[in-house]
């Protein structure tokens, strides 16, 4: 579903990615783990195609197609959707005209407020004023509405209390099992969400580089152990030494 | 203060507005033919009425007012307690209503104001007789048909004792009207209690000019709210117009939607000047340059003590060329006035472009969308009717403009 190979990024100026290699298979579920300031965010900037994350080397393939040169929103019409973590207010663009412009096929909005409890809030400006659990909610629908192949995940558990995590979680699980094919890549660096949503497996970021792929609980459970900067010591190395032989 | 786009912080001498030659415009328009019944406009000018919130079928109006260039050709009030009637007529009818013209605006103001006292053609009369409350708003509609005239009208609005009137007012041109003058003198008087809603659209040329000159005195517990809407291109558009609050609890609203496309030139801004103890004002302003030139201006005057007032100006610049300048004054006379400001002018913010195109939205859908959403009319409060129809015509002037 989506390669990423040899992947440099640079935010002005600064190289915040190094050749990072990451491959998402059809239908599978990773987890992202990494401290704050790793380049968690800014990979998934860099797959979406935001202008302050500037590739200077490597190919983003998805669906077996290069697309470091489309825009965002050719990007976001291919099939990639994104929850973010800080999204911006709009003022003036309300909840409700946001999801009639860009829900896409049997998305049922009613239903989907409903489920997420936005009823009260379909009226309010996107993201102006709302609060953690709120944003993340209506993050939740706008990604509902866009049903994407692959959903990108930006702390979705961060500022939200206990009630909406379970919340949030169980939208996630249906964004995620909706086809078959549907793929996700989740980014947390505390792991909480994985009380309710499972991934198939997990890697770990650390200035700007990955380190590690494996069985995620196991990761989590090594990282809380040891802490982050021990993955850079262990399994990693090997990862590395092998992604970077020629004609990987 | 003084905040400009393009030259940051400026002490600079402030823009004015563009100069306009009352004599290179022709003072005699041809005779237009009274409409009993308004089905048989021609399709243009129903268009044309239409983007200025005037709707020829009167679906949802209490009462119609329509003028074209110097002939009055519909006039007429479904609702018993509102008068509508040009104010020729109303000067024939009712002795008192001399008192009521140039009263509020004075007609030594300019040039203009002279103009429209030397040559007056006619203008509307509207009135809601004490405590009558209309669900449905009047229209009026002031339109120039031939190309080059002057238009000069004098408009008086009248909310009695207790009432409740609501009022669309549009102003158009023909499709194949290029130049033109419009002076409107408007005088409004929301008397105890009453509460005039008053939400005019322009919808002009590219090379017309437009030179309203207007003023409202609202009396004890009156609400007076007023809202304007320029979307369409216009030559030069200049105007201040001002309320005076005088009796004790009385309210004004400003509002003012304005989107300059190259070529426009709009200098517009909003004045209250509080005389009366616990009166309250708000001037609010969304200002959205796409190339024109926009000055905003407001201006609140704390007269007496236990006033409190507010004046908010943002700006969008939606192009590498045009101008917002937004000029706030705020002048208290005596001691616990509570007035304050804020003002913004900036670009559009690209993380908020990029937002929308992570859902999907192509650079040019998201930037309308962000332009549109700034020019959200729910900002003015209006009743739920009067916002639907406001809207009917926003959008029609939307999908022409982007």
């Amino acid at each position: 579903m989506l390669r990423i190979e040899n992947l440099s990024v640079t935010v002005s100026g600064k190289e915040v990615l190094t050749d990072v290699n990451l491959e998402i298979k059809k239908g599978q579920k990773l987890a992202l783990f990494g401290p704050n300031g790793s380049g968690k965010t800014s990979l998934l900037m860099a797959i979406m195609g935001f202008s302050g994350y500037k590739v200077t080397r490597g190919n983003i393939i998805f669906r077996g197609k290069r697309i470091n040169d489309l825009s965002i929103d050719e990007r976001a019409r291919s099939g990639i959707g994104i929850m973010f973590q800080r999204p911006p207010a709009i003022r003036g663009i309300k909840i409700r005209q946001m999801v009639e412009i860009i829900k896409q096929g049997d998305f049922n909005r009613d239903k989907e407020v409903g489920e997420l409890n936005l009823k009260e809030l379909l009226e309010r400006d996107i993201n102006l004023g709302l609060s953690g659990g709120e944003l993340k909610r209506s993050e939740l629908l706008q990604l509902l509405a866009c049903s994407p192949g692959l959903s990108l995940f930006d702390e979705p558990e961060s500022g939200v209390d206990l009630e909406n995590i379970v919340l949030v979680g169980k939208i996630m699980n249906r964004i995620l099992n909706k086809h078959e094919d549907n793929t996700g890549l989740i980014i947390t660096h505390t792991g909480y969400i994985f009380n309710y949503v499972k991934p198939d497996e997990g890697c770990v970021l650390v200035g700007g580089r990955l380190h590690c792929r494996g069985d995620p609980k196991r990761i989590l459970e090594t990282i809380k152990e040891h802490g982050y900067e021990w993955c850079t010591t262990c399994e990693g190395e090997e990862l590395k030494r092998r992604s970077h032989k020629p004609g990987k | 203060m003084v905040y400009n786009m393009r030259r940051g912080r400026t002490k600079k001498k402030i823009p004015q507005a563009r100069k306009v030659d009352i004599t290179s415009y022709r003072s005699e328009a041809k005779p237009k033919t009274y409409l009993k019944d308004l089905q048989k406009i021609n399709p243009d000018q129903r268009k044309n009425m239409l983007s200025a919130g005037v709707d020829p079928s009167h679906k949802n109006r209490a009462g119609t007012y329509i003028q074209m260039d110097h002939s009055v050709v519909h006039s007429r009030s479904f609702y018993p307690g509102l008068e509508v009637m040009s104010t020729t007529e109303a000067l024939k009818k009712y002795e008192w209503v001399d008192n009521y013209f140039w009263r509020l605006v004075s007609a030594d103001a300019d040039k203009f104001t002279r103009q429209a006292q030397i040559q007056p053609h006619h203008g509307y009369f509207l009135r809601a007789l004490p405590g009558v409350k209309a669900v449905y708003p009047l229209q009026a509609c002031l339109f120039i048909n031939d190309n080059n005239i002057i238009q000069n009208v004098h408009n008086i609005i009248i909310a009695e004792e207790g009432a409740d009137l609501q009022v669309i007012t549009g102003c158009a041109t023909a499709s194949d009207v290029r130049r033109g003058l419009h002076i409107g003198i408007s005088e409004f008087y929301v008397k105890r209690g009453a509460k005039l809603t008053f939400t005019m659209i322009h919808n002009w040329a590219e090379d017309v000019s437009v030179r309203p000159r207007t003023a409202a005195l609202v009396e004890e517990g009156g609400t007076f709210l007023s809202n304007y809407i320029c979307l369409k291109p216009v030559k030069t558009l200049q105007m201040y117009p001002k309320a005076e609050l005088v009796g004790r609890g009385a309210m004004a609203r400003y509002n003012s939607i304005l989107f300059a496309p190259p070529g426009t030139h709009l200098d517009v801004g909003s004045r209250v000047i509080l005389k009366a103890s616990g009166s309250r004002a708000e001037v609010i302003a969304r200002a959205v340059s796409a190339g024109g030139d926009i000055i905003a201006r407001g201006h609140l005057k704390g007269e007496v003590q236990g006033i409190k007032a507010h004046l908010e100006c943002r700006g969008l610049m939606v192009s590498e060329k045009g101008l917002i300048h937004a000029i706030p004054e705020l002048e208290g006379t005596v001691e616990g006035v509570d007035m304050s400001h804020e003002a913004a002018v900036g670009k559009i913010a690209k993380d908020e472009i990029e937002y929308l195109m992570a859902r999907g939205l192509s650079q040019g859908e998201a930037q309308a969308a962000i332009v549109r959403g700034f020019l959200d009319t729910s900002i003015m409060g209006l009743p739920r009717e009067l916002q639907k129809e406001v809207d009917i015509a926003i959008s029609t002037c939307e999908k022409e403009v982007f």
